[in-house]
């Protein structure tokens, strides 16, 4: 516990302090990665706390965004597209729930990928509205308060703050009982069932709340990059925002910060090589399942777990030999 | 009515290779629980080995044999070896996650370590065309279709009339009582990683001279791979021809008759409608679940 | 007992068939509040479909459940929980990845107020010093902060229990309590059952168990009752004494 609060005081203080010191792309890249970890942690919700299995939520992403460059460009503020964008998404996250509740595990994988798909079609084809593959441009800032967001910097704090309130709001609901009906329904629908929980609402609304992060995720990037078309919500998106939770570690509250550095961060970094690394994050991918399948924040569970088993493993060696002695 | 049967024929002939796809895919599932994220990409391997082979100035059907060879070594037994085996313990998600992480590798592997251009494919038909009762064929879609459907239905018949076959099949529905018969079921699963990877390669010499090589063609047959496999019927051999034939005649009748920009989108309703109302697939049998 | 005490589980007539295979073919019995019900019989003689169907798992083929008089016969597993059964798995089935206080706090917390109300609760929705005295009464208080998954089968087999009685049941259901632990352990498994008994539960008689089980000196040392079902029928009902001189059932089970 204190471990964790100690972790998230540090990441805090290294995301306040460093900005400054960073050139405007630097600042940019910051803040695109602060959105990817919005949204992952509303992944790493439906799939790492409540274990569902969603392959689909770049759509939710783009979702958020779209409705937000619509209502801009319709010369409304975005903060109306924002409610907008996030009552959206919970609509249609609880609705994407309901195909869960009838199919299991890799059918709904696939469920979950014919969605995303369906709503990249959409997107992609419906000139009229999300101005298709041309997409829709000149997305402005927002201003807060009357204080304008224009400046890298400002909009970077803007999404700072945004970030920390949704991970409070987060790590609350985790804490409450509804944590740990997530977690039972995770890893034991039946008997989880069989103690009163009521699983189906429980994976409706895993679904939507994390439908909800990933909509205001998009929300931000909209205004962040100005300029939005359907090429960052496709499958494929959804696959890296679902290996950027397996990276960092299904249920771990900090796994979608450490998974969206390496998803968003590095290949931004190492652009210049870009192939190579997504050759190399494939095949490090490949060696993590099979190294440290539950993410990179399980090493100090597992760490600790090897400890035990030698602990015990010398305590009943020692045991042996006491017995024996006396025989 | 000549266009429509023009339509159907290119249509069965582009499902067949669906077809060839999802087959391995769904022999992988049976026998040993593997999702196969990269079986997409398990087709444009070996359509860029056989180019590589070509470049040597080998033969085409030479270059197909030598990548056969090849691809059961690597996509049948080093990948048994290296990622299904060790992870199937484990659960469905970490194979799952392993595949899609080897296909990421794989397509980006050949993007930057071959080429990132698209490159044409040596046919194995000759360019001719056909006029049966007033509609033209290729000579290309008639062989294809043949090939293909001699494939899969030696396959069929394969693992359902020998020894060898029969005893996959046994590991595929209880690879307990296999083990306990004597069955060798490493060996077994073997074979369908085998079979997979030769499937994969006929389906990679089939379907690469109409859209070219290129490092990321494994992306949408991989998907349509997939939907074949599950619409036909996951727990069922058969459900993968009948369901690549189903999803490439609709594609082409779609794209021709409603709108060539949704004709993706076939595939992906009659797979979002199997899922919710016949999960099991068409042909497939429902699972219970036990408690 | 008093002449107008109304039975806390009747079933009459239960019937459960899987195409041509009757697994359970006209089941009827009656359990009193308070009392320790045994079901025995051969494997495949239909107990666990019996209970399953009961339990709301699977959906009888025909006949009829209530539970304090109230028809249940067909009610979700979970909404038959939030009317006071509770029920232990054949096979082990605890949360393994969480703590075994948390296991026992979230087996009782979806009973106490709304899904909303559960939002704002704390996060033992104050059932910590029901769950602590569970964890004692079991005794199972060193291991009580370690993940369900990391203990001993026979622990494990105590905290499956534990977590049926979080919600104060009137009826709890045992699937085979005693399989695969140590058989110095099933004695105290016995002595806890028998103080569970007498102690928890909604009414003044106590808490009523069905339990199947394999143990026939376990069963008959612990049942008031005892229920024997051969090839989905009840072959005999009685007090254990009744039982074993029995020779029906002697002859098709207990041998000599």
């Amino acid at each position: 516990m204190t471990r964790n609060l100690l972790v998230g005081l540090l990441a805090l203080a290294f995301l306040i302090a460093v900005p400054p010191f960073l050139k405007s792309y630097g600042i940019y890249l910051f803040s695109y990665w602060l959105v990817f970890v919005i949204a992952t942690m509303g992944l790493n919700l439906t799939v790492g706390y409540a274990g569902q299995k969603s392959l689909g939520h770049a759509a939710f992403f783009g979702i958020g965004a779209y409705t937000v460059a619509i209502v801009m460009k319709a010369g409304l503020s975005f903060w109306l597209g924002l409610p907008l964008a996030m009552l959206g998404c919970f609509a249609i996250g609880l609705a994407l729930g309901f195909p869960a509740l009838r199919v299991q595990t890799i059918y709904l994988a696939f469920a979950t990928l014919g969605f995303n798909t369906a709503v990249w079609l959409v997107m992609r084809n419906e000139e009229w509205l999300t101005g298709g593959t041309f997409g829709i441009n000149n997305i402005a800032r927002p201003s807060l308060f009357g204080f304008s967001l224009d400046g890298n910097l400002a909009y970077y704090y803007f999404v700072l703050g945004t970030t920390l309130l949704l991970a409070a709001l987060l790590w609350g609901l985790l804490r409450s009982p509804w944590g740990k009906a997530f977690t039972a329904l995770r890893d034991n629908p039946i008997r989880a069932e069989s103690l009163g929980v009521h699983i189906q609402a429980y994976t409706l609304l895993s679904f939507a709340i994390g439908a909800v992060y990933a909509g205001i995720a998009g929300a931000l990037f909209a205004s962040l990059v100005q300029f939005i078309e359907p090429a960052p919500f496709t499958v494929a998106a959804s696959i890296m925002m679902y290996l950027m939770v397996v990276v960092g570690g299904p249920g771990y509250f900090f796994g979608p910060l450490l998974g969206s550095a390496v998803g968003v961060l590095l290949p931004e970094w190492l652009r210049f090589a870009q192939a190579w690394y997504l050759f190399v994050f494939g095949a490090a991918v490949i060696v993590l399942m099979l190294w440290l399948p539950d993410g990179l924040l399980s090493i100090p569970d597992r760490l600790r777990a090897r400890r035990h088993a030698r602990e015990a493993a010398a305590a009943r060696a020692a045991a042996a030999a006491k017995v024996g002695a006396q025989a | 009515m000549a266009d429509f049967l023009q339509l159907l024929v290119s249509g069965l002939a582009t499902g067949s290779i669906y077809a060839l796809a999802g087959l391995g895919f769904t022999l992988l599932w049976q026998a040993s629980g593997t999702i196969n994220f990269a079986q997409g990409e398990f087709v444009m391997l070996p359509a860029f080995m056989m180019l590589a082979f070509a470049a040597l100035k080998l033969p085409l059907l030479l270059s197909f044999a030598l990548t056969c060879v090849v691809a059961v070594l690597v996509l049948g037994w080093a990948f048994k070896r290296g990622i299904a085996d060790p992870l199937l313990r484990f659960g469905m998600m970490p194979i799952v996650v392993a595949t899609i992480g080897l296909a990421i590798a794989l397509r980006n592997g050949v993007r930057a370590g071959y080429s990132a251009e698209a490159h044409p494919f040596p046919s194995l038909f000759a360019d001719k065309l056909f006029d049966i009762a007033g509609v033209t064929v290729t000579l290309a879609d008639i062989g294809t279709l043949a090939f293909a459907l001699v494939l899969v239905l030696g396959t069929q018949a394969f693992l359902a009339k020998t020894v060898t076959g029969r005893a996959m099949q046994a590991v595929a529905q209880n690879t307990d009582s296999a083990t306990v018969l004597g069955i060798d079921v490493p060996r077994m699963v073997f074979y369908t990683f085998a079979i997979n990877a030769l499937l994969a390669c006929a389906a990679a010499l089939l379907v690469t001279p109409t859209y070219l090589a290129k490092f990321d063609m494994g992306e949408s047959l991989g998907t349509k791979a997939f939907f074949a496999a599950i619409i036909g019927g996951f727990n069922n051999s058969r459900g993968a021809l009948l369901g690549g034939l189903i999803v490439g005649v609709c594609e082409n009748l779609a794209a021709a008759y409603i709108s060539p920009t949704y004709k993706d989108a076939v595939a992906l309703v009659i797979f979002m409608a199997v899922i919710l109302f016949k999960p099991q697939g068409l042909l497939g049998k429902r699972v219970e679940r036990k408690v | 007992m008093s002449a107008t005490t109304h039975p806390v589980l009747k079933v009459t007539d239960l019937k459960k068939s899987y195409g041509a295979i009757k697994a359970v073919d006209g089941v009827s019995f009656e359990v009193m509040p308070g009392e320790i019900f045994g079901v025995i019989g051969p494997n495949g003689s239909g107990k666990t479909t019996m209970f399953n169907s009961v339990l709301g798992q699977i959906a009888p083929s025909a006949g009829r459940i209530e539970l304090n008089g109230r028809d249940i016969t067909g009610v979700s597993p979970m909404q038959l929980n939030r009317l006071g059964v509770g029920r232990t798995f054949q096979t082990l089935q605890v949360f393994g990845k969480m703590s075994v206080r948390d296991n026992l706090l979230v087996a009782a917390q979806e009973h106490h107020g709304s899904m909303l109300s559960r939002m704002f609760a704390p996060g033992d929705s104050g059932l910590g010093a029901k769950a602590d005295a569970l964890i004692d009464q079991f005794r199972i208080r060193q291991v009580a902060d370690k993940k369900a998954g990391e203990l001993s089968y026979g622990q494990q087999k105590l905290v499956d229990i534990a977590m049926a009685f979080m919600s104060d049941p009137s009826l709890v259901l045992l699937d085979e309590p005693c399989a695969g632990v140590n058989p110095s352990l099933v004695g105290g498994i016995s002595t806890l059952l028998k103080d569970l008994n007498r102690t928890r539960g909604r009414g003044e008689h106590g808490c009523s168990f069905i339990v199947i089980e394999h143990n026939m000196d376990f069963v008959m040392e612990l049942c008031h009752r005892i229920l024997v079902m051969v090839e989905g029928t009840v072959m005999a009902v009685g007090t254990p004494a009744e039982i074993r001189a029995n020779k029906q059932v002697l002859d098709a089970y207990l041998g000599n």
